[in-house]
């Protein structure tokens, strides 16, 4: 494989065809913040908060650093203005949903981000994916995924499937960025109440 | 239906088809495009043809064709006699009887049923002399109403299929797609890259397994020109494909058609199977040694999956949601492989390109904009319709030339161009030259050509939140900056127009909008916001009036709007009192009326139903309502009228 030469916040740096902008910079140290990123798992550039701004021959704009691979003389600045601001807001949103979030504090902190900006939302998850993935690629046991679209996303775990493959697995929870709580919930919901539970109506 | 071998072979065939046609004989064109068979034109298909059986007349004397949509569906049906071509407009079954007889039979034309001119009150016979028509340049919609879209033959005897002869025997793949980068043509779809650059990429990949696909997952509300292409024209689109095909060198392509489209679903499922059959499509095309082959997929009505990476998903069985480019599907698209795909109306260019030459599509529009474009044109405007228009004309004159401007003596206000993340373009900008260029500059884009028209009594703060409730729900939900600014600017459009508005609301959905804008993981996010963008920049004094004043000056945000029956004005009519469906006024015979305003629901009935010689129920809006008068006082003596 050929050496991909390119520069991050002024250093010159040497990375393998294939790699993200995420690996390159974690290769010589350069951090850049992550939260739906998992070494284990296919890059997803969901949650967005690795944003970088991106100079590749010319063509200027901003891009995800987990997931957009590295180019020839690619220039990435890590942190701007305009960077710091958009990852502010991304922290602020997030925090709508989960502000006692240990993870989400310490970026609040890191960009100024006010916990209590935006309207509380009802669910704790941010949506990052790490759940479903992590089950869906590294345990193939497919027992939790996506619901719905747009605003009314969520994570819903496959009664049927949680009910058989959960109960001594877990490995979701660790991973889950804001707490634990939702993933239980899910869990706990799905186990409880599966689909022929008399209760299952009532709850609501 | 013979299968053709040779390009020899092609032209015997269209040969004999034209030949056994008389184009002295009268046929009756009916439009049976979704909007016009809405309206009933499959009765009148059946009136007519029922008359001409009564009539004693036969096929040998009359024809009837049902076609796609011209494209003027405010007036439908749409019934034109050719070769005359007298256009008759809104015809109903009972007007058969008259166009067979006096028509048909009497050669006459049937005054009442022909076009007016609202502005001389000419009767216009002949449908080109139609303003609405004679000021377009229908390149591509032209043919709708001359073709059956069931009928290869139809397509075949307006030269169908003579540019994909000239593609495949007369020129290399390199040479096509190097036509296509000559006609400048840009893709129609939203993001206006050029199509031949863009095939250029697929084109210039060694991989041996490619497709080409066909994006019909048409989702702007109130946008139809891909539909009316594919249930009128669906011939068209699958030649530009063909000849796509061979130039880029893949012989599989998809029609990504969504599922409430049935009719076009319909004509070009039997469209394909027709040119199948005659062996334009499958092994060894006209003798060149091509093959190619193509499948119907009928998408589930996500309006993410017009994004060309959610599409992908989509087709191969995934959730509709878009991935991160690069790679870009040229390199890695459909199951890995390079992929091309165009927007139907792009395809449709593509035929007009081989056989007229590049510069039949390069010699229009402006510098960076190049040929005809189709807008669905609607709203407050009075010729609500599909009309196709050179690129660089005036917006003033789509929409006042064309579209015979806003009906109802109301005044324009704003135009919103490129579907839900398009922009509100105010009456100071209407003259601009409509091109991808000029739309982007003053805030709005051309998108997929959609057109919505709103008068004086139009609220852009309603209009902004009715867009981003319609992003809300259709955002795939993938990346954050895209489902979450979203959710915050509608909440927040929301409050100001339920006139709970703090100061600061405006800046705060400027930052919003940037966020979602410049981190979002595909265009739908990045286009997302500009509704809010648009309408911030140019009508900022009606959210400053929403949070300051509590006041919507278009009357149309239910909580800041209050109506009030003026005591001096009512003649205590009781219309007003019977009409109201919350029963919230209070009145009698010769007693005024009141409205129960903890009753009242702010529909505006009372309002509408008020007779105008009184015109006594008021709308208010940012001022407190006036106290009822006393009972004692409401007596009215004389007549109620």
């Amino acid at each position: 494989m050929s050496k991909i030469h390119l520069q991050i916040d002024g250093r010159e740096v040497e990375a393998e065809e294939g790699m993200t902008i995420l690996d390159a910079a974690r290769s010589v140290g350069i951090h850049i913040p992550t939260l739906c990123h998992h070494e284990e798992l296919e890059p997803y550039g969901a949650c967005r908060i690795c944003i970088v701004e991106i100079d590749a021959g010319g063509r200027k704009g901003l891009g995800a650093a987990c997931v957009r691979p590295v180019d020839q003389n690619m220039v990435v600045t890590t942190r701007t203005e305009q960077i710091d601001n958009i990852r502010k807001i991304l922290v602020e949103q997030f925090l709508a949903h989960a502000p006692e979030s240990e993870v989400l504090l310490s970026l609040a902190k890191e960009y100024g981000a006010d916990k209590d900006r935006f309207e509380k939302q009802s669910s704790f998850c941010i949506l990052c994916g790490l759940c479903v993935r992590y089950c869906n690629e590294v345990e193939k046991k497919n027992a939790i995924g996506f619901y719905d679209r747009g605003s009314t996303r969520e994570i819903k775990f496959i009664p049927e499937v949680a009910a058989r493959e959960c109960k001594d697995c877990k490995a979701c929870f660790p991973l889950c960025p804001t707490s634990y709580l939702q993933a239980a919930y899910h869990l706990t919901e799905a186990m409880g109440f599966p689909p022929s539970s008399p209760c299952r109506d009532q709850k609501v | 239906m013979p299968r053709i071998n040779s390009p020899a072979e092609l032209e015997e065939f269209r040969k004999d088809i034209i030949s056994k046609r008389d184009p002295d004989k009268p046929c009756i064109a009916v439009c049976t495009g979704t909007g016009c068979l809405a309206l009933g034109a499959g009765k009148v298909v059946a009136a007519l043809k029922e008359e001409i059986k009564k009539q004693g007349l036969d096929t040998k004397v009359v024809d009837i064709r049902e076609t796609g949509c011209p494209g003027f569906c405010e007036r439908g049906p749409i019934v034109v006699i050719n070769p005359e071509e007298i256009c008759y407009l809104q015809v109903q079954p009972d007007d058969a009887q008259e166009i067979i007889s006096q028509t048909i039979v009497g050669k006459k034309v049937v005054e009442r049923l022909v076009y007016i001119d609202p502005s001389n009150n000419e009767k216009i016979v002949h449908e080109s002399d139609i303003p609405f028509y004679k000021n377009q340049m229908r390149h591509l919609i032209g043919n709708n109403i001359k073709i059956d879209p069931k009928s290869i033959e139809d397509y075949l005897a307006v030269g169908g299929y003579l540019a994909l002869v000239k593609a495949l025997i007369e020129q290399t793949p390199e040479q096509v797609v190097q036509l296509v980068k000559d006609s400048k043509l840009r893709g129609r779809g939203g993001a206006g890259f050029p199509a031949g650059i863009k095939w250029g990429f697929a084109a210039g990949s060694k991989e041996k397994k490619k497709y080409v696909i066909v994006n019909a997952d048409e989702g702007d509300p109130g946008a139809f020109m891909d539909r009316a292409l594919l249930e009128g024209n669906p011939f068209a689109v699958l030649e530009g494909l063909i000849i796509g095909a061979y130039a880029i060198g893949a012989n599989e392509g998809y029609l990504y058609v969504r599922q409430e489209y049935p009719l076009a679903v319909e004509n070009v499922t039997l469209a394909i199977k027709q040119v199948e059959e005659l062996g334009l499509i499958g092994e060894n095309i006209l003798g060149s040694g091509f093959d190619f082959k193509i499948t119907v997929h009928q998408g589930a009505g996500a309006f993410v999956c017009g994004e060309e990476t959610a599409l992908l998903a989509s087709l191969e069985g995934k959730p509709g949601e878009p991935k991160a480019r690069p790679p870009f599907p040229a390199v890695k698209g459909l199951f890995g492989k390079p992929t091309n795909i165009n927007n139907v109306e792009t395809w449709s260019n593509i035929p007009l390109i081989l056989k007229n030459g590049p510069e039949y599509i390069s010699s229009i529009g402006t510098e960076n904009s190049k040929g005809t474009k189709i807008f669905s044109l609607v709203g407050k405007v009075t010729n609500t319709g599909l009309v196709e228009v050179p690129m660089g004309i005036s917006l003033r004159d789509i929409i006042f030339t064309i579209g015979g401007g806003v009906p109802g003596g109301k005044k324009f206000k704003a135009v919103q161009t490129g579907g839900p993340s398009g922009g509100c373009i105010p009456e100071e900008h209407l003259d601009i030259k409509v091109d991808f260029d000029e739309l982007a500059k003053v805030g709005a884009i051309m998108g997929s050509g959609g057109m919505i028209v709103m008068d004086e009594d139009t609220c852009m703060i309603d209009v902004a939140k009715y867009f981003l409730e319609f992003l809300s729900g259709e955002s795939c939900g993938k990346c954050s900056p895209c489902r979450e600014g979203i959710t915050h600017m509608l909440s927040i459009m929301n409050r100001i127009s339920e006139g709970k508005g703090r100061e600061g609301d405006i800046e705060l959905l400027e930052e919003l909008a940037m966020s979602t804008k410049n981190a979002s993981l595909c265009a739908l996010g990045g286009s997302a916001p500009n509704p809010v963008l648009s309408t911030i920049r140019y009508f900022r004094e009606e959210y400053e009036s929403h949070i300051r004043e509590k006041r919507c000056p278009a009357f149309v945000c239910k909580d800041l709007i209050a109506y009030y029956i003026d005591p001096e004005k009512c003649k205590a009519c009781m219309i007003c009192s019977r009409k109201c469906p919350a029963e919230a006024i209070i009145g009698a015979k010769e007693q005024i009326h009141v409205i129960d305003q903890e009753k009242c629901t702010n529909c505006g009935t009372c309002y509408e139903v008020c007779p105008p010689r009184f015109g006594a129920v008021t709308r208010l809006s940012g001022e407190p309502v006036p106290p009822p008068i006393p009972e004692k006082e409401r007596t009215i003596v004389g007549k109620s009228d």
